[in-house]
């Protein structure tokens, strides 16, 4: 007599499990397709326009005359660059996020993008080094940073909070090397600073954009496989372990790789601002709870940073760096944010 | 609570420290300042002697040792007002919100008054340095009120980890609007990146001698409510039990840093972490009685930013070194020192 309305309750929790799977394999696919079509305008829109034909016969690597060059190698790289550097934003920012329990956990505010931007500066203007050894250089100061901000916020038991905001002590010191860098560098041009302070797409080319492509080949699906096991991870060391996960190797591997993902991101662009924080918070929202919201975060961080900058490009008087955008965009969200956490009461 | 505790030390005794120590402070504060004065404007590409030094105020510019030292004047007068500004500035912010990581930087104060500056360039092309300290005020005073407003709203109230936020959001907001602004011009540019950085190094007399009556009424505004930022250490029940007027109070302590905090950024651009730093030290020195703490803040305020200045000067020779970088470099540390103190709950 009982089992029926308990078979009919598991019914309903399975049907619903069901619906929000589709629910999130749709809107995943949504943003996809909506990346993949921001990518090809961006190829098509400039000074000249060429029809998606030409754009498409350039990448086969036919030769068009004319959108060979102004597709194939300015518009191209550039694209490329906006697309790979959004999407290494948008997961390593979630990863934080999701790993710490704190949308504001995200790693351009607690300071890993200003080390790696500061090590980034200092590489190009100080020791005029390559863009690989670039790369690397920032590789290893995120590393750094990463590590002391959380020797400096562990003490007696690990704290978010004090977290974030030694990791805003840490980039307010970091920023000032930036700056001071920027400064005194002999031959300042324009291009370079607005890169190393707010983060730009401009002077795209293959070289840049290499590194960038083999650390996000690699790194995204160690960081895909791994974030299955975020949502366990959100209920606790010990029930995530009860659940069979790796608790310590899990959260290792995901610091890691999202600090990795994100050196090569901020080596190749600049720190572009917000990107990072704003990529998760809306993917969260969009794909809903349960499940890892970081292939919807990688997703949203490149449209993000692609519809920034076509905006940047073209919708304005002047053109801007697309991290100006970005900036302008992400920090009333993050007030936005700060005001509803505090309504709800909890901590932020 | 915690930042309750944070201003109020443990015990009652260190409250009420003997008058004689609190004076000799005072005097070694003062005693020191004169000494880094004296180095400030020693020391600098060209060294130059005492004698000359003394020679140099008794009116002689003849040699280039003294012309030196007349050059070097203005950027040390213009490092003591504006540290002593921003050191109390930072400790009436501190006293106004009971928190203990107040300071115009961290709050967004600096960035607001560096939008209001540009902006005030850009689109209404003011010339007049009166306009443009008042506007930096102005923008000044909207941040503040924008950070305090957004990191109070809610359950909780201010606590020091909201109002950090904020003040972080909001200096992101100005600095992104900023960029916006400027990156078309490239006029201003250039002038904006080197004032973007903070520094005393282009001081005249005639610049010191606009900012001075901010400074000054800046200054009266945060001396006459010394006594009641003690009241308000205590919270504001007691304070209004005590017949403390708390809004009036609170009012007119924010209305001196605000204006302090403005036109320091305004002259020297944003500089860091002197306004955080410096009340912490004193309090440990002086104690928390805010008649004490505010003189002492000023002086050791004026000493920390010439001491910089003087740093940046000597560290890379011949190259300068601005005092906004140094502050930050020293200051941070500072900061996250505070930080690690606090107990986790509060924060």
């Amino acid at each position: 007599m009982n089992a029926t309305p308990a078979v009919a309750a598991l019914d309903a929790v399975v049907a619903g499990r069901m619906r929000r799977r589709r629910r999130r394999a749709l809107i995943t696919g949504s943003l996809a397709l909506a990346a993949l079509l921001v990518f090809a305008v961006t190829l098509m829109v400039g000074n000249t326009f060429y029809p998606l034909d030409e754009v498409v016969r350039v990448i086969l690597g036919q030769p068009v005359p004319g959108a060979s060059f102004t597709v194939g190698e300015l518009r191209l790289p550039r694209a490329s660059l906006g697309l790979l550097a959004g999407f290494a934003f948008g997961i390593a920012g979630s990863t934080f996020q999701t790993l710490l329990r704190n949308p504001l956990a995200s790693p351009d505010i607690i300071g890993i993008s200003t080390g790696a931007s500061a090590a980034a500066v200092v590489g190009i203007v100080v020791l005029g080094l390559g863009e690989t050894a670039v790369s690397f250089l920032a590789l290893a100061a995120a590393l750094a940073t990463a590590a002391a901000i959380y020797l400096l916020a562990l003490r007696r038991g690990f704290a978010g909070a004090r977290l974030i905001l030694i990791g805003i002590g840490v980039a307010a010191m970091l920023q000032s090397v930036v700056n001071y860098v920027l400064s005194k560098a002999a031959a300042w041009d324009l291009q370079t600073a607005m890169q190393w302070l707010t983060g730009s797409l401009n002077g795209a080319t293959w070289e840049r954009v290499a590194p960038l492509a083999i650390a996000t080949a690699v790194l995204v699906p160690l960081l895909l496989i791994e974030g299955r096991s975020l949502g366990a991870l959100r209920l606790g060391d010990d029930t995530a372990a009860a659940l069979g996960v790796r608790v310590r190797w899990t959260r290792v591997a995901l610091i890691l790789g999202a600090v990795a993902l994100l050196a090569f991101a901020t080596a190749a662009t600049g720190p572009i601002a917000f990107a990072a924080f704003m990529a998760g918070p809306i993917a969260a929202r969009l794909v809903g709870a349960g499940g890892s919201p970081l292939l919807a975060a990688g997703l949203v961080g490149a449209l993000l940073v692609l519809v920034a900058d076509l905006i940047g490009q073209f919708a304005l008087g002047t053109r801007y760096p697309v991290g100006v955008i970005t900036g302008v965009i992400g920090a009333p969200y993050l007030v936005l944010l700060l005001i509803r956490s505090n309504r709800s009461g909890g901590t932020p | 609570m915690t930042s309750r505790s944070s201003l109020l030390p443990p015990d009652a005794a260190s409250l009420r420290r003997p008058a004689v120590a609190r004076l000799a402070w005072l005097m070694a504060g003062l005693g020191m300042l004169a000494l880094l004065v004296i180095a400030s404007i020693a020391f600098g590409a060209r060294d130059v002697s005492l004698g000359d030094i003394v020679a140099a105020l008794s009116g002689d510019v003849s040699t280039v040792s003294t012309a030196a030292v007349v050059a070097r004047l203005p950027r040390t007068v213009l490092a003591i007002v504006v540290g002593a500004g921003l050191a109390l500035s930072g400790a009436g912010l501190q006293a106004v919100t009971r928190n203990p990581l107040a300071d115009p930087g961290i709050f967004g104060v600096s960035a607001g008054a560096s939008l209001a500056v540009v902006s005030s360039i850009a689109f209404l092309g003011l010339a007049n340095p009166y306009a443009y300290i008042a506007l930096g005020i102005l923008g000044a005073a909207a941040a503040a009120v924008f950070v305090y407003t957004v990191g109070s709203l809610g359950r909780g109230g201010a606590t020091p980890l909201t109002l950090a936020l904020a003040g972080a959001a909001t200096t992101a907001a100005c600095i992104s609007l900023v960029s916006a602004i400027l990156l078309p011009r490239v006029d201003i540019l250039e002038t904006f990146r080197f004032w973007q950085v903070g520094g005393v190094g282009g001081a005249t007399w005639d610049r010191i001698g606009i900012v001075a009556p901010f400074l000054v009424a800046g200054a009266l505004l945060c001396a006459v409510t010394a006594r009641g930022m003690n009241s308000l250490a205590l919270g504001d029940d007691v304070a209004t039990g005590l017949g403390e007027r708390v809004f009036r109070t609170r009012l007119v302590a924010t209305a001196g840093a605000v204006v302090l905090a403005g036109a320091a950024t305004a002259i020297a651009g944003p500089i860091g972490f002197v306004g955080l730093v410096v009340p912490h030290l004193c309090r440990l020195l002086v104690g928390t009685d805010h008649r004490w703490l505010l003189p002492f803040s000023a002086i050791v305020g004026a000493g920390l930013l010439v001491a910089a200045d003087v740093l940046g000067r000597v560290v890379a020779r011949p190259e300068e070194i601005e005092v906004g970088i140094v502050t930050a470099v020293i200051g941070a540390p500072v900061f996250i020192w505070i930080v690690r103190r606090q107990k986790v709950r509060a924060l």
